[in-house]
């Protein structure tokens, strides 16, 4: 397939693989941020190519994967309102919380409709003004401003039954709080290509500085994933750590100011937990004051019930790259995409599928 | 008729049902198909008869490439046609939501006919059900078929051996994705169109020429990995696909891409996959290819030894386990 083919070339996989082996006097330790590069990887087979040249550990950019299971259980309870129409993506459907899944919600006789964008939901809210749709509007920066659009088109069309459970979450902070840690393995990062497409490489340049660790904005495709380590193994073998844009093909180094623009309008930053991490200062967003009528948790009353404990799942480590999702005692035997105990295995971009399902290990 | 769209009096057995089945139902299938009696009696071909049913619920009853009239006789006939057997008659149960367009209702059937007329079979017994609104699609159709199975035709998954080639009548995962897009409205343009085919002449060529077959799955729902794997679990065999001869088509595979799915989790209609024994691989692929619907046909992998497994061979080297999808095919989200 054309734009695609090149970058899934076998011969250049196998000679870049070479340079960056022949690059590295050591095995370095690095991190992919994003649950698409984590996918990626291990569809390819990188982790197996550069087994003994780099270790690849997994971040957690997996916007599933960190969504609390508060506000999965405030989902839950919206689906049991009559009135309410509840739409999200189709991965967030069996994400376990204290309550159960949204499957279980809708099978229970909860609407539940799976959208591939949060305008989506504003085409309902048109169709059912006797509804309230509620938008469960989770994902990193890259789908803020879809749902920071939709809250806009809602303004101007003067809909009044368009609601928002916010869950969006922030990557710079999350990686600053992993580098912060005393465990921390981090020896370079490759940042998601996706979300410079938005944000530009600016927000990284501090915690380059600070942390002294090389970011590399990186791609998506084997042949960018490949291009983005290489240059990363080589400001670590040169002892530099700067900001590098790897996937300028796609992510201009000032992003995209139009949608940064919208985000800025309708949301703020915000505390918020990361499941598997705690509580991070400034690493969600919420809505402004002005956009406060749109807020489905105060127009509702939500209040979650206590938060259930994770079991045997290791979920939390795997999400901070402390453990891998074969570490786990419950990983392709108690937990399995059916049975899933922590999100990492339910989502497309979680390690532990990915893992499952290309490795096919258990 | 003087009404326009499907009402619960079509199904009271009433004079209302039998103006349906008069001025609708059995014109459309051809006059002489279906008699006033409650079965039909049929005079049987020597030897060995395959039989099948299946349920047909897609929405859009409508879509690029077909509909669900044309889906209902093709999947029944496929299934018969995975028996090794020459498809020869079906049954048509229909269930319809009051307040379905009657103009649909003779489109469906048209279509049913159509393909029944195009792939040598005979509808010959039917049934006829109203629901009311809310409690249907439109449509359900049901459709039973009976085969008659050619002499000393054994085809049996078990007899999967080490060595043999694994083939792909044509491009894999065409029919989920054409679904998903026409029903989710993504507007690709042009319209993915589904690939709902009769495969039965494609097999009957097979067999004819004299292939040994060992295997015949029509990968439908689960796609091909859900078929390999069965045919992986029946033989003992680890089957390994190469994955850069896999067939899919450039607008499937993109499609594929954006939505972060698998085309080999995605299902066929008009597809099938067979195991042959390596020496007969050359001639099974040119005997398929000279058959319409098998035109694309190419080998795609080999069973080996070791344990059951569906294992993807990437130009790199690097093997990756292929597995079963959950359940339905969830997007991504990012």
């Amino acid at each position: 397939m054309k734009h695609l083919d090149e970058y899934r070339d076998p011969a250049l996989i196998l000679r870049q693989v070479e340079a960056i082996r022949a690059t590295c006097t050591r095995r370095w330790t690095l991190m992919e941020v994003c649950g698409g590069q984590t996918h990626a990887i291990l569809r390819h087979g990188l982790d197996e190519l550069l087994a003994d040249a780099v270790e690849l550990i997994h971040g957690p950019g997996c916007p599933v994967c960190v969504t609390p299971a508060e506000t999965l259980d405030q989902a839950v309870l919206l689906t049991r309102r009559p009135e309410v129409m509840l739409c999200t993506f189709g991965d967030m459907l069996r994400v376990p919380g204290a309550l159960g899944d949204l499957n279980a919600a809708r099978a229970a006789g909860g609407e539940v409709r799976v959208m591939y964008s949060p305008l989506d939901a504003v085409a309902l809210a048109r169709e059912h003004p006797e509804r309230e749709v509620v938008l469960l509007a989770v994902g990193f920066e890259t789908t803020a401003p879809a749902a920071a659009i939709a809250v806009l088109q809602a303004e101007a069309l003067g809909l009044a039954n368009l609601l928002l459970l916010v869950s969006h979450s922030l990557v710079p902070p999350a990686m600053e709080a992993l580098l912060a840690d005393p465990d921390n393995r981090i020896q370079g990062f490759l940042a998601a290509g996706h979300v410079c497409t938005v944000e530009g490489a600016a927000a990284y340049h501090a915690i380059a500085e600070r942390f002294r660790v090389p970011i590399v904005v990186t791609g998506f495709e084997p042949v960018d994933l490949l291009a983005g380590i290489h240059a990363c193994v080589e400001q670590l073998e040169r002892g530099a750590a700067r900001v590098e844009n790897r996937y300028d093909r796609a992510a201009p180094d000032d992003g995209n100011a139009a949608a940064r623009a919208a985000v800025s309008r309708v949301f703020e930053p915000v505390e918020r937990e990361w499941r598997g991490m705690g509580r991070l200062p400034a690493s969600g967003l919420g809505l402004r004051p002005e956009y406060a009528r749109f807020d489905a948790v105060a127009r509702f009353g939500l209040v979650p019930p206590e938060a259930i404990g994770d079991g045997p799942c290791i979920a939390g480590q795997v999400l901070r790259g402390l453990g891998r999702p074969t570490d786990c005692p419950a990983f392709g035997r108690d937990c399995t995409p059916d049975t899933p105990l922590g999100a990492p295995m339910v989502s497309s971009e979680g390690a532990c599928a990915a893992y499952l399902h290309y490795r096919g290990e258990a | 008729m003087t009404t326009d769209v499907v009402r619960l009096t079509h199904g009271g057995g009433g004079r209302m049902q039998a103006k349906l089945l008069d001025e609708v139902i059995l014109p459309a299938l051809g006059a002489r198909a279906l008699g006033a009696a409650d079965a039909a009696v049929l005079d049987a071909p020597g030897g060995r008869l395959a039989m099948t049913t299946d349920s047909f619920v897609v929405r859009p009853l409508f879509f690029p490439g077909g509909d669900i009239g044309r889906l209902a006789v093709h999947g029944t006939i496929n299934d018969l046609a995975m028996a090794g057997a020459r498809p020869l008659w079906l049954t048509l149960g229909l269930i319809l939501e009051e307040g379905l367009p009657l103009d649909d209702l003779r489109r469906v059937l048209a279509s049913v006919q159509a393909a029944a007329e195009e792939c040598g079979v005979r509808v010959v017994a039917g049934d006829t059900k109203v629901v009311e609104t809310g409690h249907g699609d439109g449509v359900y159709i049901n459709t039973s078929g009976v085969g008659a199975v050619r002499e000393g035709t054994r085809i049996d998954p078990a007899a999967i051996r080490p060595g043999d080639v694994l083939l792909a009548s044509g491009d894999l995962g065409r029919h989920g994705v054409a679904i998903l897009a026409a029903r989710e409205h993504l507007g690709l343009e042009p319209a993915i169109p589904s690939d709902s085919a009769s495969v039965a002449e494609a097999v009957a060529a097979l067999l004819e020429a004299g292939v040994p077959v060992h295997a015949l799955r029509d990968p439908t729902r689960g796609g091909a990995v859900a078929a390999l794997q069965e045919l992986s679990d029946a033989s003992g065999c680890r089957l390994v696909l190469d994955d850069a001869a896999i067939p899919v088509r450039e607008d499937v595979h993109g499609a594929c891409e954006i939505l972060g799915l698998d085309p080999l989790h995605s299902a066929c209609e008009g597809r099938f996959l067979a195991a042959v024994p390596a020496d007969y691989a050359d001639r099974a692929l040119s005997v398929l290819r000279s058959v319409p619907v098998a035109a694309g046909a190419v080998a795609i992998g080999r069973a080996e030894p070791g344990e059951a497994v569906v294992i993807r061979r990437l130009a790199t080297g690097v093997e990756r386990r292929v597995i079963l999808p959950a359940g339905e095919q969830l997007p991504r989200i990012c």
